[in-house]
């Protein structure tokens, strides 16, 4: 039986890599006492994959992983087990049985969400207008910037790789790094941005903002912005369009437990 | 969401900030407004190493356990942030908290080997705690050291306030009461040292004077108040199955050299190797029960989730229960997604049996550690094992599967000969050679590798050695060099490998095993001059090192080279490590004669440890 583990990464949590996260998890499982099942062969190892890793220092409100589970698993209680076995920063937002259909995670992301505000200290008089004009920017026909790859650099058009992009307001404390999480955040300016992710055309939100900086004629400050992931999505179709209205969390191709069990797809 | 001591710029820019932010699994958290005494626990090197220590872990535990106290955790930042807290001027701070060290009662650090000294400065001076003891004020935390290098700790004596000599589980409970009791009557620091000097285990440096003859030996160590003892005993817990032990280790992010649960079965050791000071400073052999054993391996594995456990012990072998406990490992662990990791066993049929069905023969080595090419040095070293033993168990091994094989030996050793490192070479070969009898050609997969490695020999005090001369430098490169050599004319050559430790390093930890408190002053000016991480190769730089004992005109030859006659003071006679003086002096004239002395369960040796009245001295006797 599939299960989509959907969590939350915030706090101290934004500096623990992708790499320890998983084997965070890979543990955790263990304290919660899942019985999630192991591949054959000489150094087995747990059936878990992550959909789409998360750079150090970004907080996120939606990161998954799929993990194959025995027949007689438990899942109601699944969700609750693991958040007991959480360290600070972690949280268990949902664990979805998938139907026996659904596709692996990493191969089917195709989106995120992500948002973005100045860190203190680090914002221009207006940040608001800031962001306006970065939105605007985006609004030509083409966007060309030179992107870093393994095999050295490319010249890509980032345009058709933003879905969406757009100037906000926000008041996440996530994103205002406030320590103290009883005090009331103010609301502040973010740049709100679908783009594409996963493992066909894949660009981080810092080559979006990069683009722009390069057309300003200056280079990004180190450390400027403060990031958040807030989902991570699929294609509803594999000929679905580009809108963004054409994407669906990754949630949602899972069944909440309670509402059906895995066998009963068959 | 607690606030953390480094900005997100530093913890973006150095390595691994996972290191620097605590949270992790089973981190203990309390309000430090709402507790008496505020304990930081130290291990004096970089987080990925001192997470992997059981000591600490075991320590945090049973303070945490007193409602009056907090204890967090504290390591040495890499050189990456080390650099970064100096010219931002930002102060040590402890995991948990993430706040600054100078504001605890306690810093304890624990003293595992004598190349993290310098460390121990880092910690002190980014703390802004005064290097020297004597210069520190009421409110700077006090400074107390353990682990077993506080079994010669005078080179650091310039530095603690308090040592504690031998296992932590049983006198810091009388120690932190008495602290409290202090704290609440106002009375000062030189107040409470004098009191606990009196508490069993604890060394109070400032407490004695230590004077020295024309030759630089010591001429008399004496107290100079009458709260000092004469001698200090060291503690030990005699009932192992009825102190604490943790239920939930600390499980850290990154990956660290101890990713698994450590399971600690036993104490000590009978087998009276003569160059190890953790057999005799660790005597008498003590055994935890095998019910207390099960059940802490399952809380541990289940409170961290651990894909792996390890049994940790000098020899685990001895452990009277071991079939039974690895029998039951096996079946509750195996197949669950557990894997078992056993330390070095003796080479037998029960032990190929088991590592047969836990670990992946074919990438796997198999290990014996004879420390001298030949029997007769291996009989002056008291070290049990013979060729016939060796060549008979890598036969064994051979035919369960194994092709790899590791061989430990040390060179320097006393009373070595040209013969003896060359039997290095001459072992080596035999054991290849046994490969291609043993194993008929069908049946081989690849070449036999045999690889020897040989570490130089440290004299220890508190082991019959403690006496003997070490090689200079060059006498040690000149030993691997013949060693070397002798490989190059073995017939199987290419099945064999020989790797040599650095001789360097090796003299400067000779220096500071057998110190005095002259040798701080060393210490601190090569600390001064740079001198960070000198157990990292790529850190250590021996001319820093010379030119401090230059500067301080301290001679290394006289800590090293230097034989020692029965009859000097030695820095750390005060001690009593349970083995007595006569006992080591009778042990290192027997090494002369090529003598052998039968391990504790053939034979009570007389070696003093009787006086604690439990393990295996009275083993024969239920």
């Amino acid at each position: 039986m599939k299960v989509r583990i959907k969590f939350a990464k915030s706090g101290i949590a934004r500096f623990i890599g992708h790499l320890d996260v998983m084997r965070y998890f890979q543990k955790a499982v263990r304290r919660a006492g899942i019985a999630i099942r192991y591949s054959g062969g000489f150094s087995p190892h747990q059936l878990m994959s992550f959909a789409a890793p998360l750079g150090v220092g970004i907080t996120s409100h939606g990161e998954y992983l799929d993990i194959e589970v025995e027949d007689d698993e438990e899942t109601a209680s699944m969700k609750e087990r693991l958040n007991q076995v959480m360290a600070e920063g972690f949280s268990i937002v949902s664990c979805l049985v998938l139907p026996k259909e659904a596709g692996n995670a990493m191969s089917m992301v195709a989106a995120a969400r992500y948002t973005l505000a100045f860190r203190p200290g680090y914002s221009p008089e207006n940040a608001k207008d800031w962001f306006r004009s970065l939105v605007q920017f985006y609004e030509q026909k083409e966007v060309r910037i030179t992107k870093k790859t393994k095999k050295g650099e490319k010249e890509i058009d980032l345009k058709p790789l933003i879905y969406q992009i757009s100037a906000e307001v926000s008041n996440d404390s996530f994103l205002s790094e406030t320590s103290d999480s009883s005090e009331v955040t103010p609301v502040f300016p973010v740049l709100s941005m679908l783009i594409s992710t996963g493992s066909t055309e894949n660009i981080k939100p810092e080559l979006v903002l990069d683009a722009y900086y390069q057309h300003l004629g200056q280079e990004r400050p180190a450390f400027a912005f403060i990031i958040q992931r807030e989902e991570v999505y699929a294609r509803q179709s594999p000929e679905s369009s580009n809108n963004a209205g054409a994407f669906l969390p990754l949630e949602a191709f899972g069944i909440r437990p309670g509402h059906g069990q895995g066998g009963c797809l068959e | 969401m607690k606030k953390l001591a480094l900005s997100d710029e530093i913890l973006l820019s150095i390595q691994q900030p996972a290191r620097y932010i605590g949270g992790e699994v089973n981190m203990i958290v309390k309000d430090p407004s709402q507790v008496d005494i505020r304990f930081a626990m130290c291990f004096p090197d970089v987080y990925d190493i001192g997470m992997s220590h059981l000591g600490i872990q075991i320590l945090y535990d049973m303070f945490n356990r007193r409602k009056d106290t907090y204890c967090e955790r504290v390591y040495s930042p890499w050189v990456d942030l080390d650099k970064v807290m100096r010219e931002k001027n930002i102060p040590l701070f402890a995991l948990e908290s993430q706040e600054p060290i100078k504001n605890f009662d306690f810093l304890g650090i624990t003293l595992q080997y004598e190349m993290c000294y310098t460390n121990v400065l880092q910690i002190l001076d980014l703390s802004r705690i005064p290097l020297h003891a004597a210069d520190r004020g009421e409110d700077d935390p006090l400074v107390i050291g353990g682990g077993p290098c506080a079994y010669n700790p005078e080179p650091l004596a310039d530095f603690f306030d308090l040592f504690y000599i031998g296992e932590g589980e049983t006198a810091y409970d009388r120690l932190l009461d008495l602290y409290r009791e202090h704290k609440q009557k106002g009375k000062g620091r030189k107040a409470f040292l004098e009191q606990a000097a009196s508490v069993p285990g604890i060394y109070v440096p400032s407490l004695y004077n230590v004077e020295y003859h024309e030759d630089g030996t010591i001429k008399a160590f004496v107290s100079n108040t009458p709260f000092a003892p004469v001698k200090v005993t060291k503690e030990l817990v005699m009932d192992l199955d009825h102190v604490s032990y943790l239920e939930k280790p600390l499980v850290p992010y990154i990956k660290v050299a101890q990713d698994r649960v450590v399971l600690e079965i036993m104490r000590g050791c009978i087998r009276g190797c003569r160059f190890c000071q953790a057999g005799n400073v660790y005597r008498p052999l003590r055994e935890r029960g095998l019910d207390y054993l099960k059940e802490h391996a399952k809380k541990m594995l289940i409170s961290t989730g651990h894909e792996e456990i390890s049994l940790s012990s000098l020899s685990s072998s001895d452990y009277t229960h071991l079939e039974d406990l690895v029998s039951f490992l096996m079946e509750e662990f195996q197949g669950k997604g557990v894997n078992i990791s056993l330390p070095s066993l003796r080479i037998d049929a029960f032990s190929l049996d088991v590592m047969r069905q836990i670990q992946d023969v074919k990438k796997s080595s198999l290990t014996f550690a004879p420390e001298a090419g030949s029997q007769r040095l291996r009989d002056v070293i008291n070290k049990g094992l013979t060729e016939e033993d060796i060549l008979h168990g890598a036969a064994q091994a051979f035919h369960g599967g194994w092709n790899r094989v590791k061989l430990y030996f040390m060179l320097g050793l006393p009373t070595e000969t040209v013969e003896d490192m060359e039997g290095i070479a001459l072992l080596s070969e035999k054991v290849a050679e046994t490969y291609y009898d043993e194993i008929p050609k069908e049946q081989r997969h690849g070449k036999v590798q045999v690889v020897a490695s040989s570490s130089f020999f440290v004299p220890k005090p508190f082991t019959p050695f403690q006496w003997a001369r070490m090689c200079t430098k060059d006498e040690f490169i000149e030993r691997a060099n013949i060693v070397r050599r002798k490989f190059r004319e073995m017939k199987n050559f290419k099945s064999l490998k020989y790797n040599w430790h650095e001789a360097e390093l090796t003299v400067l930890e000779g220096v500071l095993a057998r110190g005095d408190r002259r040798v701080g002053a060393v210490i601190e000016e090569a600390y001064r001059q740079g001198a960070l991480f000198d157990s990292w190769s790529e850190y250590f730089q021996n001319e820093i090192w010379m030119n401090a004992f230059a500067d301080c005109g301290v001679s290394i030859d006289f800590y090293t080279t230097r034989e020692r006659k029965l009859d000097e003071i030695f820095p750390w006679d005060f001690i009593d490590a349970g083995v007595s003086k006569e006992f080591l002096v009778r042990e290192w004239q027997k090494a002369m004669q090529e003598e052998v002395t039968p391990n504790c369960r053939q034979k009570c040796s007389g070696c003093g440890a009787l006086q604690f009245k439990g393990g295996v001295c009275h083993e024969s006797k239920n």
